[in-house]
């Protein structure tokens, strides 16, 4: 005759009924706080879209700004100025950052390697109108507002992003990749060139597109350096040109509703370059972890 | 002759294996590598010590032993991988062909140049198996004729007939025991004197691993081979010469020691160690 054991309630009460709730609780306060983020994204697209609309048109995009103000004209001049800039920033950014993420991962023993990434995380952290200032005492002064100047300030706000995106990528690779190549009598550099980059290409591009895209918006390091130009389309570097940022920045302070809205359509352009960048930058680390077979 | 290799009888004590084969003349061989009291430690922590032995040319040594025992270690050491672990430490004589592999002004690119290795996972690059094997030599500067060199490494490791017309495929694409063999082609591409393969099979499967076994008997004519594995009967089938190694725990310590070196067949049906007995027939480890 055995004995009944004792019946376990297989149902939740007490303290596991309380236990329960408060899960389900945290569980809708973190769904709640991400769909916030996607939220605010889509208000804040909505409502620039919409202000927008006014102002986009062809024209709008090719047609630089009308010079007696009022109604007509574009922001070409501003979109060749701030693609001038950023692109300049990214020439200059992504060899040194590459180079910082390769010297950091292959070659650097551990007690240097620390204090350059505690120097890189600080240089991010750096508020960019510090940057702008930075600039602005070394280059600007004694000068006048470039667009080198400006591509020089965005350039130092990009470098800790394309160096961080290349570590973390670089860091993927598998360490029997590094050894097949020693084993081969290759040396270091050649096995980062031949073997090391090209397996880590896509990733590294990703993290550039998305420091362009950062730096694409940057307002504060050009305020500095690059804010007093002339409205016209031109490619002389040596020279302010217009640019996106500070375009919006300016318009907006008009008292003409006319360029309010020029601001809200320069600022839609702006975000729909973010946007695309961010996708293709995605697509790019797709591809990139494909072929690290993982 | 070379079909006997081929098959994997599981359940033939390696003793069995062992006996069939003669034993090599090394007396008259040349010694590829004179090893003196070897040690390696890692910071504070020896991972092997006083290890003797030498190494003849166009011979596979095998280096067995259990986990740990430090048989990886070595084989590491030939050709100074172990380099890239920045604690680690040599001590000792490694003599190759007359010059000191840790001396002063010996550059380890060099050394690897001469003394290849495969390693225990297939590690192909994410390039085609045209490009996996090419690369070396050509970063090596041998671009002279070089798919007629690509063509010549992928039948000496077996794969030609397997690749051939799919050579600008991703080396990816391939089975793990094609990888392996891949692997093998990439260091035997730019003719180095020696190979070095540490567990090339113990990711393998058991067909996998007679068609690397089966390689390793063709490629001795022209190389000298050191093998790490943790399975006997692999050294019994394929080493000329086998080292047992073991791990060696006093108070404090515990390293790896080189236990007996012979040839396989003594060092099996023979051994003068009581510790290699026990492991040969099963009894530990």
């Amino acid at each position: 005759m055995a004995a009944a054991t004792p019946q376990v309630s297989l149902r939740a009460t007490g303290s596991l009924r309380r236990r329960r709730i408060v899960n389900k609780i945290m569980e809708g306060v973190g769904t709640a706080a991400a769909l916030l983020a996607v939220a605010v994204l889509v208000v804040v697209t909505v409502s620039v879209a919409v202000r927008a609309a006014p102002a986009l048109s062809w024209d709008f995009l090719t047609q630089p700004p009308n010079l007696f103000g009022g109604p007509g004209g574009g922001i070409s001049s501003a979109i060749i100025g701030s693609a001038l800039i950023v692109g300049m920033a990214t020439a200059l950014a992504l060899p040194v950052g590459v180079l910082i993420a390769i010297y950091l991962t292959e070659f650097a023993p551990r007690a240097v390697a620390a204090p350059i990434q505690l120097a890189l995380d600080v240089l991010n952290g750096l508020p960019t109108i510090v940057v702008g200032i930075f600039v602005y005492g070394i280059l600007v002064i004694g000068h006048l507002q470039s667009a080198y100047a400006g591509a020089v300030a965005l350039s130092i706000v990009m470098l800790p992003l394309v160096s961080r995106a290349a570590q973390e990528t670089l860091l993927l690779v598998p360490s029997a990749l590094r050894e097949a190549s020693l084993a081969l009598g290759v040396s270091r550099w050649r096995t980062v060139v031949g073997v090391i980059l090209p397996t880590t290409f896509g990733g590294i591009m990703t993290g550039a597109v998305l420091a362009v895209a950062r730096a694409a918006g940057e307002t504060a390091p050009l305020l500095f350096t690059c804010s007093i130009f002339s409205p016209d389309v031109s490619t002389d570097v040596t020279k302010a040109l217009p640019n996106i940022p500070v375009l919006i920045f300016t318009y907006s302070e008009q008292p003409d509703p006319a360029l309010h809205e020029q601001a809200w359509g320069a600022a839609l352009v702006l975000m729909v370059f973010v946007l695309v960048a961010s996708l293709g930058a995605k697509a790019l680390l797709a591809r990139s972890r494909r072929k690290l077979g993982r | 002759m070379m079909n006997d290799n081929v098959t994997i009888p599981v359940d033939v004590a390696p003793v069995e294996i062992a006996q069939e084969r003669g034993a090599p003349e090394t007396a008259q061989r040349e010694v590829v590598f004179d090893v003196r009291d070897l040690g390696v430690h890692y910071g504070s922590t020896t991972a092997i010590s006083g290890v003797n032995l030498e190494i003849y040319r166009n011979l596979i040594t095998a280096m067995i032993g259990p986990s740990g025992c430090g048989k990886s270690t070595f084989i590491r050491c030939l050709n100074r991988m172990n380099d890239l672990v920045p604690s680690a430490r040599v001590t000792g004589n490694l003599m190759y062909r007359g010059q000191d592999i840790y001396g002063e002004g010996v550059d380890p690119v060099a050394v690897r140049r001469q003394i290849g290795m495969v390693f225990q996972r297939p590690n192909p690059f994410p390039k085609s198996i045209y490009d996996n094997v090419a690369w070396g030599p050509r970063v090596l500067g041998l671009k002279k004729r070089l798919d007629e060199r690509v063509e010549k490494a992928l039948r000496g490791a077996a794969l030609w007939e397997e690749v051939k017309d799919r050579l600008k495929r991703s080396a990816l694409s391939l089975s793990g025991g094609q990888q392996q063999r891949l692997c093998i082609a990439r260091a035997i591409a730019i003719e180095p004197d020696v190979l070095l393969l540490d567990e090339p099979a113990s990711a393998l499967d058991p067909i996998a691993t007679a068609a690397i076994e089966e390689l390793m008997h063709d490629l001795k004519r022209d190389y000298t081979i050191v093998i790490v594995t943790h399975n006997m009967q692999q050294a019994a089938r394929v080493a000329d010469m086998t080292a047992f190694f073991s791990l060696e725990v006093d108070e404090s310590h515990r390293s790896g020691v080189l236990v007996e070196y012979d040839n396989t067949d003594r060092l099996f049906t023979n051994p003068s160690d009581k510790r290699t007995e026990d492991y040969v027939t099963g009894r530990f480890g």
